[in-house]
Formats: C-alpha cells, structure tokens, sequence
C-alpha cells in the first residue's frame, strides 16, 4: 500500500468485520524518538491462539467468500521493512488490537496520506448506529481527536451519513489533519 | 498539550439538517462502495472521494455507504447504485476519473453506463439480464 493511512483503514475494515462496537485508532508520532506508532483496538470478536498464530501468513482469513487475506502481512512487512515492528494481541470475546511501529525517517516509510478519507469510509460502513469510533493523532506535542460520540451528542438523530453533515465532517477531518501537520513542523 | 479541531459547527448544522431530514430520508438513492482490502488496494477510497465530492458539486442528495469484500476483487473498486423502483446496478472497476461521468449519466440523465457495468439485480434481489435494462 502506497500510504499509511491505506493500512489503518484496512485494519479497521477487519476490526469492522469482527463485529467491533468500538474502534481506537491512534496514530503517534514523535521526532526525537524518530517513531511513528499506528494503534488500532478494537472490541470485536476476536481470535483464539491458534488463529493468531496463523494471522500473519500471507493467504490466511476467515472469510468464506475467498480464502486469500493479505491486510495484516502487508501491514507487518511495510513495518519491518522499516526497521520497526507489528505485534497483535487478541482473545475471543475480548477484541483485538493491533500496533505497528515504524522508524519515522526511515526512506522506505510510506507517508501517512490521506488519514482524512480513511477516516470517512470508516465512519460510512455504519453512518447510524452501532460502531462508535475515536481517533487520536499526536505529532509531539500536539494532537488532534475526534470521538464520534461527542459528534451523535451534538447531531441527536441525525444521522452521520446526512450529506451536509458528511460533508462537514469530511472537511473538519481534512482541516484537522492538515493543521496538526502545519502546527507541529513550523516552517 | 495543544489541541487541534473544535465542532461547534456541527451544532448549527444539526438544526438545518434535521428541517431537511424528512425530504433526504425520502431521496432512496444510495451508493456503496466496496472497502475491503482488494477494493482499498484498488483505490476504493479514492473513488469514495470523488463520489461524494461529485454528489456535493452537483448538489444531490444521495447516501454513500462503504461495504467490506464481496468477492470480486479483481473488479474492485466497485461501486453500486440503487435507486427506488429500479434494478440495483453495479460497476466495476471505477477509478476516480469516471466517477463524474458515472454520476451524470446514471443519476443525472438516468442512463445506465453500459460499457462499465458488472451486473444488476432487480429489487426483489433477481438477476436482471442485459437486454431487460432501459
């Protein structure tokens, strides 16, 4: 995957498909330490020992539809190939939870991307109802968070796929991000 | 720690949406795009983008939901348009260039592109063959 934010959204498509309710997605970075750490955690069903050991073999899923499934390798070799790491810790019933760790400056780090719309396909697969989603990115000192639960407290009963709303929510994301960027590497 | 994002707008927003709720509730147009690690790989979520930036630029209200794989991967990023009172249409292969044109001509003109199309299905959820659609 060409950007960072391609992983995160794929990882989360698998947190979705294990039924999650709650998602955490978030993103560290730190200059002095030279890291970018990606989190994602979620409540889902989870996996016993014996298919997490098998979760990063490149061909394994669960899915019936087509027995190939690439997202976690794909995830763990962008991490390795840059001097980082992925461990994954999962028990049935209690969630799973994913965490990537990347040397910041290494020349093959894919760049973060468009964190923005990544963000937004998770926020479509279910605009009305059941998976609440926070998300926290820090570059050193600062961060930006969004928690859809503050945004449905705010909105009642409309819906986060209402096209204004979706609209609106696509450009704070957008300006968020690029604000944090902005704000943390003064130019 | 410097924070970043305030969403006081949303509460303004909330008041003007909910007057319009009752006609966009009614609107029964949705488009989904596949979200799963094909359709990502592909650049679904790139075609998701110009999908609601072109619903946005010609002002219609349409709802957009992202769907996990299907199957199909090697026809990702797909896109599926249901309209009330006619077959479900999907297409294949849609990269964000023929988002436009997609949206214009099935939505707009109310013509199906044929040329991009991987398959119907009526609203009962039965095949459609080719020679049935307008």
């Amino acid at each position: 995957m060409r950007e960072l934010a391609l992983h995160v959204l794929d990882i989360a498509e698998n947190a979705i498909a294990a039924g999650a309710r709650q998602l955490r997605i978030t993103i560290g970075e730190s200059v002095a330490e030279d890291s970018l750490v990606i989190a994602i955690e979620d409540d889902g069903h989870g996996m016993d020992e014996a298919t997490l050991a098998k979760v990063r073999e490149p061909f394994f899923t669960t899915r019936t539809t087509r027995d190939v499934g690439l997202g976690v390798p794909l995830l763990a070799a962008a991490a390795e190939r840059c001097a980082g790491n992925m461990e994954i810790v999962s028990a049935p019933r209690e969630g799973t939870s994913v965490r990537a760790r990347f040397q910041r400056s290494h020349i093959d780090r894919a760049p973060l991307g468009d964190m923005a719309g990544a963000l937004m396909s998770v926020l479509l697969r279910s605009p009305d109802e059941s998976l609440e989603l926070r998300y926290e990115h820090r570059i050193d000192d600062w961060v930006f968070a969004f928690d859809t639960r503050e945004v449905r407290d705010l909105l009642g009963d409309v819906s986060l796929g209402d096209p204004a709303v979706r609209r609106w929510l696509s450009e704070h994301l957008s300006r968020c991000e690029q604000e944090l960027k902005e704000q943390s590497c003064p130019r | 720690m410097p924070k970043i994002g305030s969403l006081d707008e949303l509460r303004k927003l909330r008041e003007s949406a909910q007057h319009d709720l009752a006609i966009r509730r009614n609107t029964g147009t949705k488009i989904t795009v596949g979200m799963g690690t094909c359709g990502i790989a592909a650049g679904a979520r790139d075609t998701l983008q110009a999908v609601m930036k072109e619903l946005d630029a010609r002002e219609i209200e349409a709802n957009v939901a992202t769907v996990g794989c299907i199957g199909m991967c090697s026809k990702e990023p797909l896109v599926d348009i249901e309209q009330a009172g006619k077959p479900r249409v999907t297409y294949a292969n849609v990269h964000p260039d023929m988002v436009p044109r997609l949206i214009e001509e099935h939505l707009v003109n109310g013509h199906v592109v044929q040329e991009w199309v991987f398959g119907r299905v009526s609203e009962d959820g039965v095949a459609v063959p080719d020679t049935e659609v307008s």
